[in-house]
């Protein structure tokens, strides 16, 4: 067989697999925030509900296709694929296991980030598209949301490269042999957490769709298929945000008796499942709120977390010491929201 | 077939049309969309001369940050009531200066003294390298642009702060 025609199979096999997985995942946010909410979810459509999110997906692609008389039409129309293919494209780097991966890519860590980053256009797009104002605020927030928070993103995953020295996926998972990146980089952890929760527009940091505020933000004039690969791009996002945390701080398909992939999607689904916990436990953010969290202390505590992991690679201190640091700044930090909050 | 020349030709076509429309397009909006195409398809260009991380680069800085950041800017002020395309007196100087820029940048690429003839394979340059060449050879260069970004920085603050007080 052709190079070739084996890319276009794990690609083709990758994709099919997360489509897959977003369908599981609709169905277990659903489930897991209601029975937190002493409610059951779905449960009409096939055991406890299994089959209702196929069944959304049969409605969505039979609905008709509107597109508003004042939206732009080729914009509007592009807006989905926009969002759609560049989270797609991201999965090709992610090492389900070592050998369970598309493409072992030597930049695979950053590849993932800059390739993601052009959906935010697409989210954009859509706002601006729609002709509608209450889409384009949406878009607005989105804008300036994701792009604020891209900074702390990138900057929480380069003490794990430094670690590591690598921004090889599976070299970074060797290189935790023995001890999880969520010991020695707990910052990078917290700030990768929060900082992708608001790349995926997810509660506490929904504001750029907040329904009681901006309706449905930039998917407001959506419906049928179109809006539904925005729903789709969302949760397949929120799988691979989660798998790459599971890849670079909890070490990915290694762990003891089980087999690599089952360890893999064990963490994976941890983190999902730490996501889905949030939505249903914590309010929205008013914007101001979520900027000055962003650049204040975000931004900063990224800053301090490299100095941190600079010096103990420099003068080579004993692993303890840099976890010490780690959590010590973290508690700094978390007391200075309580005192800033309050003032 | 050799595929690699097909993609550059493909791409850098591509990139040229996305390129023209940017400046033809009377939307400025759509003008801002054309750009991330004509960004993006540079950055398929540097992949195919093995320059993967600068590739990435342009995807993150470019696609986006910049182009989120101009439609951003673009949002905030009324486009769809302006007017859609503003001339005035300053077009002859500015086509001046546009050719002496062309000039300037075609000149750059014939006076610079090319490390291999084209004919060769282009070797992959890997990122420990970059990094290390830009903290020891070009690290004034470096710093400079870093003070430059800075000031850049202060400044914007300064300026969207002075109606306050």
């Amino acid at each position: 067989m052709p190079e070739w025609v084996e890319s276009i199979i794990r690609v083709a096999i990758a994709i099919g697999f997360v489509l897959t997985t977003v369908l599981v995942l609709i169905w277990l946010e659903r489930k897991v925030i209601g029975h937190i909410q002493q409610r059951l979810g779905p449960m009409r459509t096939g055991f406890h509900g299994f089959l209702q999110s196929p069944a959304d997906a049969v409605k969505l692609l039979v609905k008709e296709d509107i597109i508003p008389a004042a939206a732009d039409r080729w914009a509007f129309q592009l807006a989905p694929a926009l969002v759609f293919v560049p989270i797609f494209l991201t999965v090709v780097s992610i090492p389900f296991t070592r050998t369970l991966v598309v493409r072992n890519l030597d930049l695979g860590l950053f590849y993932v980030f800059a390739i993601s980053s052009i959906s935010i256009v697409g989210i954009v797009m859509a706002g601006w598209a729609s002709g509608n104002k209450y889409a384009l605020l949406g878009s607005v927030r989105a804008g300036a949301q994701m792009v604020s928070y891209e900074i702390p993103l990138v900057f929480s995953i380069l003490g794990v490269a430094m670690v590591a020295g690598s921004l090889n996926l599976e070299t970074i998972v060797d290189a935790q042999r023995g001890l999880w990146y969520i010991v020695l980089q707990p910052v990078g952890m917290f700030i990768f957490l929060v900082a992708s929760l608001a790349e995926l527009n997810r509660t506490p940091f929904d504001i750029p769709v907040a329904e009681s505020e901006v309706v449905g933000g930039p998917y407001v004039e959506y419906s049928g298929i179109r809006w539904g690969v925005f729903f789709l791009s969302e949760y397949a996002n929120t799988f691979i945000i989660s798998a790459l945390a599971a890849v670079v701080f909890l070490a990915g398909w290694r762990g003891p008796l089980l087999p690599g992939w089952l360890w893999f999607l064990i963490k994976t689904y941890a983190i999902i499942l730490i996501i889905f916990w949030f939505r249903a436990t914590l309010p929205r953010l008013r914007i101001d709120q979520l900027m000055t969290f962003a650049w204040k202390l975000l931004l900063p505590l990224a800053f301090v977390n490299l100095l941190i992991t600079g010096l103990y690679l420099v003068y080579d201190w004993p692993r303890w010491i840099l976890f010490v640091a780690s959590v010590a700044v973290l508690a700094v930090a978390s007391r200075l929201v309580y005192v800033v909050g309050r003032a | 077939m050799n595929v690699p020349l097909v993609l550059f030709w493909v791409f850098g076509a591509a990139s040229l049309t996305a390129g023209l429309l940017v400046v033809t397009s009377k939307n400025i909006a759509h003008a801002a969309f054309y750009l991330l195409f004509a960004l993006v398809g540079v950055a398929v260009l540097f992949l195919l001369m093995a320059a993967d991380f600068l590739a990435l680069v342009q995807f993150l800085i470019y696609g986006g940050a910049i182009v989120v950041l101009l439609l951003f800017a673009l949002m905030l002020t009324r486009i769809r009531e302006g007017p859609v395309i503003v001339g005035n007196s300053q077009k002859p100087l500015a086509i001046v200066a546009g050719l002496a820029l062309l000039a300037l940048l075609l000149s750059v690429v014939f006076v610079t003294p090319w490390p291999k003839p084209a004919t060769e394979a282009i070797q992959r340059i890997e990122v420990p390298v970059i990094g290390e060449s830009l903290f020891t050879d070009w690290l004034f260069p470096f710093e400079i642009v870093s003070l430059v970004l800075l000031v850049a920085l202060i400044g914007a603050i300064v300026i969207a702060r002075s109606g306050d007080d």
